[in-house]
């Protein structure tokens, strides 16, 4: 789908984010970029969606680049405008292209929110908020979806409630995902490929491919895979 | 308790007022007492309500006046750098020229009174509810911004529904300085106009009273400005109020 070749990204002040990342997306993938805090994977998740650009190097697309409404975001935060309700926040991508908003509502009944269409986000929790921003950025069917670790603010258990909610509707929707965390269980649990990122100026330090699916956190794959990542990243922090 | 605490300090000021000019002997013609005050005013209701009226009249058209063209400039400068650069200087040099000089002029070349008054009043009013409202603007969260630019929102859809939702509580608390600033305005208009007759407002009620004298009419109609700026902060602080609390 997507091929970024030896990007370069470097912040006014000097400080080099990213350095000769290389590596490809590809279609159907479930991307993650795993590392440390401050190592680039947002910057990185950033100039994919074209919100930022390199200084050298080029993002270059099987295809054409995509366009508006192919690709969703989900933040960190659930940014809602608070002073629309759930339906409205979640339709927002299509209402902005003029289109048809049914299908918010569609997506907020898939994440479990039917019956709160009419709700404002100040009367939701934390992880509902989550699950309308998800249904905001899956209503318009992207064909590429990227998260900038859309669940670390949130408790253990919704965490865990929403990996399983997202792994499901990322194989429904078919769309490509790129997760960004710093999480190696969540990582190990999520991903179809892992991409390890060197800490600052970030790299791709390794990437790892999982063709088995994880049935349960504690089987034994999931158990493989942490190993795996954990090994990864501690030779990361050797090297 | 806490409700009615300024009612009570109030009272207890006003008492204290009273009980200092008897004890003391100030004439009525230096400081009025509350009860002078309160008698001069019930000597001619009528008039002094009519009075207020007018000021008031003022007072809103100004106002409204404020906050069209102070949105609208805040939103012009949103939409492009260049009205940025155009707008942001004369604003400025609106705030911080003094009404009081440019107003004899506005006399002659508006010609109407009314008018005048409104226009004096307005550069008054007008900065409060401009300057919150583009800072409000200015404040929509960055990620929000992001998400309007991927699904290839126009600058104006990003204006109207994005950006000015989000300059809304700015907006309010701007416009409750700009209510007591129109008044102020309004005040400060008919002074310098000067506009008398039937449908004057209180500005020149003083200046008709202390011609004459009338020492405790002018303070009747000083508390009457008092109460209508204590009235228009309560009334734009309560609108205010209702629509946060009905959108969030």
């Amino acid at each position: 789908m997507l091929h970024l070749e030896n990007i370069v990204r470097r912040y006014p002040n000097g400080v080099t984010a990213l350095e000769a990342v290389d590596f490809r997306i590809e279609t159907g993938d479930f991307l993650v970029l795993l590392g440390p805090s401050g190592c680039g994977k947002s910057t990185l998740l950033r100039l994919i969606a074209g919100l930022d650009q390199p200084q050298q190097g080029r993002l270059a697309w099987d295809s054409a680049p995509l366009g508006p409404g192919d690709i969703g975001f989900v933040f960190q935060d659930p940014t809602l405008m608070p002073w629309a309700t759930a339906a409205e926040n979640a339709a927002l991508p299509l209402r902005l292209r003029g289109l048809d908003p049914t299908p918010a509502h569609a997506m907020l009944a898939r994440v479990g929110l039917a019956g709160f269409e009419t709700v404002r986000p100040s009367k939701l929790s934390g992880g509902m908020r989550m699950r309308v921003s998800i249904a905001r950025a899956l209503a318009p069917r992207p064909r590429l979806l990227l998260m900038d670790e859309p669940f670390a603010a949130l408790d253990e258990f919704t965490r865990h409630l929403l990996q399983e909610d997202l792994r499901a509707l990322a194989k429904e929707s078919g769309c490509t995902t790129v997760f960004v965390t710093h999480s190696i269980y969540e990582a190990a649990f999520l991903a179809t490929r892992v991409a390890v990122m060197s800490p600052r100026p970030g790299r791709i330090a390794a990437t790892h491919g999982f063709t088995e699916p994880v049935g349960e956190r504690l089987d034994a794959t999931f158990a493989a895979r942490v190993a795996i990542l954990t090994q990864s990243l501690a030779a990361q922090r050797a090297g | 308790m806490n409700r009615f605490a300024p009612v009570v300090s109030f009272a207890a000021a006003l008492a204290a007022w009273q009980l200092a000019v008897w004890g003391l002997h100030v004439p009525s013609y230096l400081v009025p007492g509350p009860l002078a005050i309160g008698g001069a005013f019930l000597a001619d209701p009528g008039g002094l309500l009519r009075a207020l009226l007018a000021t008031l009249m003022v007072t809103a058209a100004s106002l409204a006046a404020a906050c069209f063209a102070g949105v609208l400039l805040a939103c012009a400068m949103a939409a492009n750098p260049w009205a940025r650069a155009l707008i942001k200087p004369w604003a400025v040099i609106l705030q911080v020229t003094p009404v009081v000089a440019v107003a004899p002029l506005i006399v002659v070349w508006v010609g109407n009174p009314f008018a005048a008054m409104v226009l004096c009043a307005t550069i008054v009013a007008f900065f409060p509810v401009f300057a919150n409202t583009a800072a409000g603007l200015e404040a929509a969260p960055p990620e929000l911004l992001d998400l309007f630019r991927l699904s290839g929102a126009g600058r104006w859809q990003e204006i109207w529904l994005l950006r000015l939702p989000a300059a809304l509580p700015y907006f309010l608390a701007g416009l409750r300085v700009s209510g007591g600033l129109a008044l102020v305005g309004a005040v400060v208009a008919e002074f310098v106009t000067g506009a008398g007759g039937a449908a004057s407002g209180l500005a020149f009620r003083i200046l008709e009273a202390g011609y004459r004298l009338q020492v405790p009419r002018m303070f009747a109609c000083l508390a009457l400005l008092s109460a209508a700026g204590l009235a228009i902060n309560a009334a734009l602080g309560a609108v205010s109020s209702a629509v946060l609390a009905r959108r969030s």
